[in-house]
């Protein structure tokens, strides 16, 4: 592992890649220094190698092999999304037998969204929590973040390099290890098991990350830009709001996106500081409770976990867009 | 204090609405309706908890589902009478929230700890207030001696028993055992005999036993209740409780005794696992789903606590002429007195409020015991149970047993150890077990446990 | 003191719905408002605390307004991290070294996770985890951006390898709990690998139930998460190779191969590391996919697992702090690598 970037590469088949790369990377090289036009190339001059390359590259095989990929890949998902219009007497059938015994039935979205009991099944209560409990906890670490990651990119101080090793290297502090002092210091100032407790540990928990990723991407910003700004006579908080907020706006939009996902999904840190309660614990506490009655709720599991889905699943396709965009942009050059 | 009233403050308005938001839904069962005429309810029965204005007690418990509204239901009217709000919070990984907690200074006001084992280990912590005198006389007055010591550590009582259940029967299908022309055994030897006879009718997909250990983080401790079981009714209860102490240790030849005759039944593949595969397939059965293949001819036998009723499918009749049925596991001898094991909960409280000292007092008492038993589903040891209040036929077996003077009732082994063993090494001990280790070198890995 | 003010603010407001809303509380609609409204009072409060002091920071005197500013910006980050993770990671580092009762007890809990059988699975297991994760869903990842790269439907087929990163691990557990389920032969399987394992003629394998097999079946899963990750951020990155690059390569007469591992891998080394490190941090860190699908039984454990049961289920303090502080070892080169990758960064620069 001391050299992760190499060992990932794929091993090659003994291609024929394997001699005289030397001098070709460096043909390459130069030649992103040296004279080619901005925009010459591709056209029709040096149309006909360029094409076979493609061909190659996306040649049939690649194409076969993608849609394997893709199908393995969607096969789970799309068998826990079909056992869920299951009738519950089908349970002890496989899921693919829907396409033979045709009785699709949303029965078990109704049992698990409206429910009939008071703790039985009622996710709607859980979903609204969710969501408060998601958005804050999504907001706050970015703006902190991107604060953070701002000074220690363009403010100079004593430290500066090891505070940030520092910060990055809290991301690998067991969450689990800080449960417990964390619950002391909430309880300390009285907002044990409320909606703050939670937010401010998503907050805590997604700092590092935030703070490496957007220092990644704002230490990218052209410095003639932050200059000219300082020239002008302009404060770091006008720097930061004119300049670095909005050249920032792709990245943060895909950290807010993994940061979003990372905090819906999250189950351990609201069980903690929401104290569990059907007023403040979300989506994913109930979804937890309802597997470990795996026996009685065999047939609801499928469409509870559904349900839970299908939030992240839409702001991730409203949002990739902003997801491939930014997200460590920067590090692209190294 | 301070904390505690903030929460509150922050809390209230949240969880209001929240009833609120249940009333409308139609599930307005447990609420308390704090506010409306409420002079439906009688509440002579309640006079003795007192009246409070606005106070509110949290439980926090492993109990969900179902099981988690028929508790709020229990205590509807008590809430109504008295005017407190008891807030529930069910939590399945109660086991290690309880430590997260209470250390973090989170401590819910009531919990319901589903082991001796636990609760000695919280109390152990000094956050623990030993039960007031209310719930001790209550104690005194409706459970045995021995009920009372699994709620007291060091010689001080902190938590009063609130639910149990028998453990020890096996499930069998009464229509099967006709078909098959076998009857109920009376002795173990005749149980053994009866898993012969079965055996020789299996297929590939038949076997006389269905075992499942699956338990999540849990798992493993339904085979602890097997070898409980055979520990009480071969070596006796003098020899059990030795075992519990540690003076009898593991590889302690009784000990090794029941291992062996357990392991002759579920060990054995002509003798399972019925519905589920081989033998390895006893570890990743779920205990839920285990006794189900009975429904469907794939086994006739399993070995579950009485709470097993509430697994079998809506429409399932339980009664000794009904689709399912259960018998307690025989003793050595056919005409020896019932010699039984058990499990139960218990309630301790971590601050003395008076809101919540009248909650726990009320949980201790026999009119808690009937009104949570007649909504069905559990039991209670507690001697003020009407029998007739259990809402099905296995309960009323079940309370009668636990309240017939002669018989010999033991607490579940497991729940009583420490933590370490009786939670961990005992559990995993019969899981590396099924899987092909052998019973020496279980034994000894779990006696190296022991604290 | 940023939580306390935010507190402050938002606690009053939040005890007196009335202020928010006058409707009578009797609806779902209401809990949603509600709750809604704490949302906002809590947002709004956080962004006043936070322009308060970028605002003041602003008016600090001229002489010392640099030290101000830079305190305004690094502070509220820094103090939260400071509590909820530098102090918990000291105390952690202190309490291995403890019975977890402060009687300190020297090394006794690192003999105890290397002399205990069970630990050294999980050790091993752990191992076995970061180095297969990151490696298969990078190399996968990558695979498939640069095999789809510029197809038709490259947004579709993305979205569907991207989708398990969306899913939570509860879901994702529950999800191949149903892939991997198992039921003897005879009987209908309900589980679709099994299934296709009778219809080719075979028996059915019990997957989560075989060491040393259990734990790859658990990495898959995994695996299957971490890959769409992998591939969005690669393919964002290889799409940001200038292309005046690849065709220069390609005028030059290069396979499609050598494009591959000469221009494209070299564009998107950076990329590469960012990916690696966070797939491999996570990885250390996994445990709820082990909790939720074998609970760690059969040899499945890994140290994150073992850890949280340690200190919080079997109340082993200081054995789940000395498990913590190996894991906390064992990303140590993976933090190191990544300081020597900036600091390069830093000098081009």
């Amino acid at each position: 592992m001391s050299n992760p970037a190499i060992d990932v590469l794929p091993d090659p088949t003994e291609g024929p890649g394997r001699h005289g790369t030397g001098t070709h990377t460096e043909a390459i090289l130069t030649g992103r220094g040296g004279g080619r036009g901005r925009r010459g190339g591709v056209g029709s001059s040096g149309g006909g190698k360029a094409d076979r390359v493609k061909q190659r590259l996306t040649s049939p095989w690649a194409t076969v092999a993608a849609i394997i990929i893709a199908f393995l890949w969607t096969v789970p998902t799309f068998g826990l999304f079909v056992a869920s219009l299951r009738p519950a007497a089908d349970k002890r059938d496989g899921w693919w037998t829907i396409f033979t015994q045709w009785q699709p039935t949303l029965d078990n979205y109704s049992t698990v969204l409206v429910g009939s009991s008071t703790a039985n099944n009622n996710l709607a209560s859980y979903f609204i929590n969710s969501f408060v409990i998601t958005i804050p906890g999504t907001l706050f670490p970015l703006l902190l973040a991107l604060m953070a990651a701002y000074a220690f990119a363009w403010i100079p101080f004593r430290g500066r390099g090891t505070l940030f090793v520092l910060v990055f290297a809290l991301q690998i502090v067991p969450l689990q290890m800080a449960l417990i002092p964390l619950l002391q210091f909430f309880n300390g100032i009285g907002i044990g098991g409320t909606f703050p407790a939670v937010w401010i540990a998503h907050t805590i928990f997604g700092l590092p990350l935030g703070i490496f990723l957007l220092h990644n991407f704002v230490a990218q910003i052209p410095p003639e830009l932050i200059e000219a700004a300082r020239v002008d006579g302009a404060s770091q908080t006008q720097i930061f709001f004119r300049i670095i907020i909005p050249l920032s706006l792709p990245a943060i939009a895909s950290i807010a996106i993994f940061q979003f996902l990372w905090v819906w999904n999250d189950l351990l840190v609201a069980l903690v500081f929401s104290g569990g309660t059907a007023e403040v614990a979300p989506l994913t506490a109930k979804l937890a409770n309802m597997a470990g009655n795996f026996g009685r709720n065999e047939h609801l599991l499928p469409a509870g976990a559904f349900v839970s889905i299908i939030v992240p699943l839409i702001v991730f396709f409203a949002l990739q867009r902003y997801f491939v965009r930014g997200l460590l942009a920067g590090s692209t050059k190294g | 204090m301070s904390t505690t009233f903030k929460k509150r403050v922050w809390l209230t308005p949240l969880a209001l609405v929240s009833v609120a938001g249940l009333l409308l839904t139609g599930c307005s069962n447990s609420s308390n309706d704090a506010g409306g005429g409420g002079s439906k309810t009688d509440c002579t029965d309640y006079e003795q908890y007192g009246t409070f204005e606005g106070d509110e007690v949290e439980v926090y418990a492993t109990i969900v589902e179902v099981e988690a509204d028929q508790l709020e239901e229990s205590w509807a009217d008590f809430e109504e009478c008295t005017g407190i709000t008891v807030n529930y919070v069910g939590d399945q990984g109660f086991e290690t929230q309880i430590n997260v907690r209470v250390e973090g200074g989170d401590a819910p006001d009531l919990a319901v700890f589903p082991q001796p084992g636990l609760l000695q280990r919280i109390v152990e912590t000094g956050k623990v207030v030993p039960a007031p005198k209310s719930v001790e006389d209550n104690v005194d007055e409706g459970w045995s001696e021995s009920w009372k010591t699994y709620g007291t550590v060091d010689g001080t009582f902190y938590a009063s028993p609130l639910m149990a259940s028998v453990k020890g029967w096996v499930w069998y299908s009464p229509s099967d055992f006709t078909d098959r022309g076998v009857e109920v055994p009376t002795t173990l030897a005749e149980l053994n005999d009866l898993t012969k006879t079965l055996a020789a009718e299996k297929t590939d997909t038949y076997r006389p036993w269905c075992v499942g250990f699956g338990s999540d983080a849990a798992t493993g401790w339904p085979g602890t209740d097997w070898i409980e079981d055979y520990v009480l009714r071969q070596s006796g209860p003098d020899v059990y409780d030795q075992w519990v102490a540690g003076d009898v240790k593991f590889n302690s030849p009784e000990i090794k005794k029941a291992f062996d005759s357990v392991g002759d039944i579920i060990l054995n593949p002509d003798n399972v696992n019925g519905g589920f595969g081989d033998v390895s397939t006893i570890n990743t059965t779920t205990f839920q789903e285990a006794g189900q293949p009975i429904l469907d001819g794939n086994c006739s036998l399993h070995h579950q606590a009485s709470f097993y009723e509430a697994q079998w499918p809506e429409g399932t009749t339980v009664a000794k002429d009904g689709d399912v049925w259960a018998f307690l596991l025989p003793s050595e001898e056919a005409d020896a007195g019932k010699s039984v094991t058990g499990g139960g909960e218990f309630v301790a409280a971590f601050n003395d409020n008076k809101a919540t000292a009248a909650l726990q007092t009320y949980m201790s008492s026999a009119l808690w015991a009937n009104n949570r038993v007649s909504l069905g589903g559990v039991i209670s040891a507690n001697k003020g149970l009407d029998p007739d209040n259990a809402q099905s036929e296995i309960g009323k077996e079940a309370v009668r047993i636990l309240q017939d003077p002669d018989t010999v009732f033991r607490f579940d082994a497991s729940d009583l150890m420490p933590a370490a063993v009786g939670s961990a090494s005992f559990w995993k001990g019969m899981v590396n077990w099924v899987n092909g280790e052998s019973t020496d070198s279980v034994l000894t890995s779990i006696d190296k446990t022991w604290p | 003191m940023l939580s306390t003010l935010l507190y402050s603010v938002a606690a009053p407001l939040a005890a007196h719905p009335g202020l928010l809303n006058t409707a009578r509380k009797t609806s779902f609609w209401n809990d949603l408002w509600q709750k809604f409204g704490t949302m906002f009072v809590g947002i709004a409060a956080f962004l006043a605390v936070v322009g308060l002091i970028l605002f003041l920071a602003d008016r600090a005197p001229k002489r010392s307004r640099d030290v101000w500013q830079l305190i305004a910006f690094v502070a509220p980050g820094l103090i939260l991290l400071g509590i909820g993770l530098i102090y918990p990671a000291l105390r952690t580092g202190y309490q291995a070294f403890t019975d977890g009762k402060d009687n300190f007890v020297g090394v006794d809990n690192f003999v105890w996770i290397f002399t205990s059988g069970e630990m050294l699975v999980s050790l091993l297991n752990t191992l076995i985890w970061v180095l297969c994760v990151p490696f298969f869903a990078t190399a996968i990842g990558l695979t498939y951006a640069v095999f789809i790269d510029k197809s038709r439907g490259e947004k579709a087929l993305k979205s569907l390898v991207f989708m398990p990163m969306a899913i939570s691990f509860v879901g994702a557990g529950i999800i191949w709990s149903f892939m991997y389920a198992y039921r003897s032969k005879g009987f209908a399987q309900t589980g679709l690998l099994n299934q296709i394992l009778v219809w080719i003629g075979l028996e059915p394998v019990q997957f989560l139930n075989t060491p040393p097999w259990n734990t790859f079946f658990l990495i898959v899963v995994l695996i299957w998460i971490q890959t769409g990750f992998a591939m969005v951020v690669l393919s964002a990155s290889i799409k940001a190779i200038p292309t005046e690059q690849v065709e220069a390569a390609r005028l030059d007469g290069a396979s499609g191969w050598q494009v591959f591992r000469n221009v494209t891998i070299p564009g998107i080394r950076g990329s590469l590391v960012v990916v690696i490190t966070t797939i491999s941090i996570a990885t250390l860190k996994v445990f709820d996919i082990v909790k939720t699908m074998t609970s760690g039984n059969n040899k499945t454990s890994v140290i994150a697992l073992d850890m949280y049961d340690q200190a919080f289920r079997f109340g082993e303090v200081g054995h789940g702090a000395a498990l913590a502080l190996i894991l906390f070892i064992m990303v140590l080169p993976v933090v190191i690598y990544n300081v020597r990758v900036m600091r390069k960064q830093r000098e081009i620069r």
